[in-house]
């Protein structure tokens, strides 16, 4: 069966002991999508991921992180519960999970409990359908439950081709340069960043990246994506480049008097939430580039479709109005409540370091056996 | 309809105002005239009439995307702003598959879709916009809304739209203010005609920038000896300028120009009348106000008159209204405005005095050797039906805009009262999605009853600290208003009480505005609408 209990999502098979995906407390075994903070916890016992985001996870978090890696396609049997990877297109190493079992998977969701066991279930985890060549391409993956986030949920959410999104980016930073400015991108350090270092024009200026993303790079250069060109913004960087360079920093940046070593700045935020004017205006950035790595109302109805599924469950977004639209379309819907975030309006809040986990490891206690307890209805148990 | 929508943006993404003003100019010099005559008038405040209500707007995007309504109040939930929900909800040009995007100049949209639309048939309207929309991309859509919901605003100041425009013509900013003032119609002649070199004919109906005083909050002995200075009272009316001027060999032209820059001669025709009394060539500033034996009626009164525009004023016996004049711009046929301030006021009541015009009052001086002899003055203001005290220096000419140092409005302190706020609406602009318009009651036999409402005051730290707190509280949703726990005390300056048959509470205040957060005190705490009945005693004595 599936469900959720206090640490996160949980699956106990037929026999022996369960896993959780994508746990927001340690916990003995977990598949993990993708190395986001919010979706990648630290202390689990044993992290299952796919070979290339195994060595993002220890860039976080250390070499010594026990992870498993699985390649694209390749099952692993637990209990009677087969699982498999699959590429979600979201950062790099980003997987859908499958869940196969002959026996059937119980969901045991709000509203679900009368329903059928299903064969097939997919958690998406986060995903998008755009190109992306920093990640590898999202699949459709065939099923009968599909789990699928809904960051960006709502009709409004419309993704431009990326291409017309990077001319606008380079246009902005040739504009910048002559009027003496550096060029600020806040984006998330993990994804968004690689994904903004591919697509600017480098013959333009240099291009710096904050510590935080420098840190990654590593990790992109095993699988594939060099990025020679890129120098970390150090201070002396900062003296010898401003007022031309771009520079790629994680937003909590913003305030720092890091920041102000390369003034004088404009800067400019790539989200999905810069569709909107209203948040475009209130975080009191000059610009916003719509670039996301989530998918758009139309990505997400037609990864819903491509994957032949009847029943949706729907977490962390606008996921009450994709369930409502999925239902008045005749699928059987059901919402999770997550801890999952995808992408904050306001804040980089999904991409908090990974360093401030004194009380998570105050849960390291909770194992398989006690999850499958609370996932029962004992809730506010032993975990 | 590209590099209007460029400007609007680059407009919209800086609180620079140098950025700004550089948007402006560069937009003024690239634009073909056409557009920029349109632009001008846009970015000005004139306003195309609206075509199209809210509410059509929203019901033909969901026939048109096949949306639910519900699923659209969510997009609109999560935007705050129904321009930009439908603009974005529709699919983009590419998406729809119909091809390219279609580029119209401004002025064409203007001319042929904006300004037609208002006197077509709701299937004409509607057949018109479903074009647009598939035509247009999401950021010209949403200009498109603005335009033809007569919503549309933009964040450039007047002075910056008049000093970028004076830049590119190479004329003075103060002249193209004065240009702007004057009849003049969007179009390329008409602009041509604002951007000519000096020295260009004069419009005879053409007023001058009004002179602005300043807000004075140190005591007066900061401005220096009292002798250097005259005191008027500030008077509670419309700010105008009365102008009688010949175009020989023509008749005469009489008008009445309001600070906000619009012709008010329809609703003061016997103004107008009085202004012909005058010899050719007189421009008088003062202030409009309901007058009946030698004092003023009070605001109210004023707006009741205004609201009915080509009345005929014997009809209309319960509001009578004078001009109150308080200097001379023009003598004549010659500009006044460089003659120290005494010497105007002198040639002023002169010229008064001479004209036997009863709708025609010089301001008087209010005595009082001291500043403190003054301030006693000033304390009685409110009985007075006045707001304080004006003080102009002496030597000092007429200038242009708000520039500091001569003229200081030393107003009397607000009244005040703590009120609960007990509704919320979303803002609009930076804070679209944010609940910072908000309904505030006072206590009656037990009951809240709305008094006002009011949406300045607060940083942007409070606002969203209030947000965070309003959207845990909210009992009830009608339509745009959230109806919240009566939690949250604040104390609510304004400048007067005013009987009302629109609020339950049969009273309103004039200029409310919030000027603390009482988080000291609990609705419980929060003053009754006795205080306010007083306060509206108090001013009808």
């Amino acid at each position: 069966m599936l469900g959720v209990g206090e640490a996160g999502v949980f699956c106990a098979p037929g026999r022996g002991p369960g896993f959780h995906i994508d746990p927001w407390r340690p916990v003995e075994r977990a598949v993990v999508t993708h190395a986001h903070t919010d979706h990648a916890h630290w202390g689990h016992k044993a992290y299952i991921c796919s070979t290339t985001c195994a060595p993002v996870l220890k860039a976080r978090y250390g070499a010594e992180l026990p992870t498993q890696p699985l390649a694209y396609g390749e099952a692993v049997t637990i209990g009677d519960v087969r699982v498999s990877l699959h590429p979600a297109g979201h950062v790099l190493g980003s997987a859908q999970v499958l869940l196969e079992s002959q026996r059937g998977i119980g969901l045991r969701f709000a509203g679900t409990e009368p329903w059928e066991p299903v064969r097939r279930v997919v958690i998406s985890g986060d995903y998008k359908l755009q190109r992306d060549p920093t990640a590898e391409p999202f699949e459709p993956v065939a099923c009968d439950a599909f789990i699928t986030e809904s960051t960006f949920g709502l009709p409004i959410f419309r993704w431009c081709d990326p291409a017309e999104v990077f001319d606008e980016i380079n246009s902005w930073w040739r504009q910048n340069i002559e009027r003496g400015r550096t060029s600020m991108i806040y984006a998330y350090a993990l994804g968004k960043a690689q994904r903004l270092l591919a697509g600017l024009d480098p013959s333009i200026g240099p291009v710096l990246v904050h510590g935080a993303i420098t840190k990654l790079l590593p990790a992109y250069a095993a699988a594939g994506h060099a990025f020679a060109h890129v120098k970390h913004a150090g201070l002396d960087e900062a003296k010898r480049f401003r007022g031309r360079a771009m520079v790629i920093a994680p937003q909590a940046a913003q305030h720092t008097p890091w920041l102000r070593k390369f003034a004088p700045v404009s800067d400019a935020v790539a989200s999905g939430w810069a569709t909107v004017r209203g948040t475009r205006r209130r975080r009191a950035i000059d610009r916003g580039f719509v670039l996301s790595d989530h998918a758009d109302w139309p990505g997400l109805l037609q990864s819903v479709e491509s994957s032949g599924a009847s029943i949706v469950g729907v977490t962390h977004g606008y996921s009450q109005t994709l369930a409502q639209w999925l239902s008045e379309r005749g699928k059987r819907t059901f919402t999770i409540e997550t801890r999952w975030v995808g992408e904050a309006p306001d804040e980089a809040a999904a991409e908090a370091e990974p360093d401030s986990g004194a009380e998570l490891l105050d849960g390291a206690a909770g194992g398989g056996a006690d999850e499958r307890g609370a996932l029962d209805g004992a809730e506010g148990g032993s975990t | 309809m590209k590099r209007f929508t460029r400007l609007y943006d680059e407009l919209d993404a800086t609180t620079r105002t140098s950025e700004k003003e550089a948007a402006l100019e560069a937009y003024f010099r690239e634009a073909p005239p056409a557009d920029a005559a349109w632009a001008l008038a846009l970015l000005t405040g004139r306003r195309p009439r609206r075509g199209v209500s809210p509410r059509q707007l929203r019901d033909w995007a969901a026939e048109h995307t096949g949306l639910p309504a519900w699923l659209i109040d969510e997009c609109y939930d999560a935007v705050g702003d129904l321009s930009e929900t439908i603009a974005l909800l529709l699919p983009r040009c590419d998406e729809a598959g119909t091809g390219r995007a279609v580029e119209y100049p401004l002025h064409r949209v203007i001319n042929e879709f904006v300004a037609p639309l208002a006197s077509m048939a709701e299937p004409q309207k509607r057949g018109l916009i479903v074009r647009l929309w598939q035509e247009l991309e999401p950021r010209q859509r949403y200009i498109l809304h603005k335009l033809i919901s007569g919503s549309f605003r933009v964040g450039a100041a007047r002075r910056l739209v008049v000093r970028a425009l004076a830049r590119v013509a190479e004329i003075e900013p103060a002249l193209m203010e004065h240009r702007l003032l004057g009849s003049w119609l969007p179009t390329a002649q008409d602009l041509a005609a604002l951007m000519s070199p000096a020295g260009a004919a004069d419009d005879p109906a053409r007023p001058y920038p009004f002179f602005l005083a300043s807000q004075l909050d140190d005591p007066p002995e900061t401005l220096g000896e009292r002798a250097e200075w005259l005191a008027e009272w500030k008077w509670d009316g419309i700010r105008a300028q009365l102008i009688h001027r010949g175009a020989a060999p023509g008749p005469s032209t009489a008008v009445l120009w309001t600070r906000g820059e619009e012709i008010a001669s329809g609703a003061f025709p016997e103004l107008v009348a009085a202004a012909r009394e005058f010899p050719v060539g007189t421009v008088l500033d003062g202030e409009v106000l309901a007058w009946e034996r030698g004092a003023p009626l009070g605001f109210a009164a004023l707006q009741r008159r205004l609201n009915r525009v080509g009345v005929i004023p014997s009809l209309f016996p319960d509001v009578p209204v004078i001009f109150m004049a308080y200097d001379l711009l023009e003598l004549e046929g010659t500009d006044q405005r460089a003659v120290p301030f005494e010497e105007r006021r002198a040639r002023l009541e002169a010229l008064v005095e001479r004209v036997p015009e009863p709708h025609v009052l010089v301001s008087p001086l209010v005595e009082g050797a001291t500043w403190d002899e003054l301030g006693k003055h000033r304390a009685g203001s409110r009985d007075k039906m006045v707001e304080g005290l004006m003080l102009k220096r002496i030597g000092s000419r007429y200038g242009v805009g708000r520039t500091r140092g001569d003229w200081w409005k030393w107003k009397i302190e607000p009244l005040t009262i703590d009120a609960v706020l007990t509704g919320a609406q979303r803002g609009t602009g930076k804070r679209a999605s944010l609940l910072t318009d908000y309904t505030f009651s006072v206590w009656r036999a037990g009951e809240l009853v709305p008094i006002a409402k009011a949406y300045s005051g607060l940083t942007d730290e409070e606002i969203l600290a209030v947000d965070a707190l309003l959207r845990g509280a909210t009992i009830e949703r009608r339509g745009p208003v959230r109806i919240v726990r009566p939690e949250l005390v604040f104390e609510l300056a304004f400048e007067g009480v005013q009987e009302s048959g629109r609020h339950r509470s049969g009273v309103a205040l004039r200029f409310p505005r919030i000027s603390r957060w009482r988080r000291d005190k609990r609705a419980a705490d929060a003053d009754s609408l006795d205080v306010l009945l007083a306060m509206l005693r108090a001013a009808k004595r």
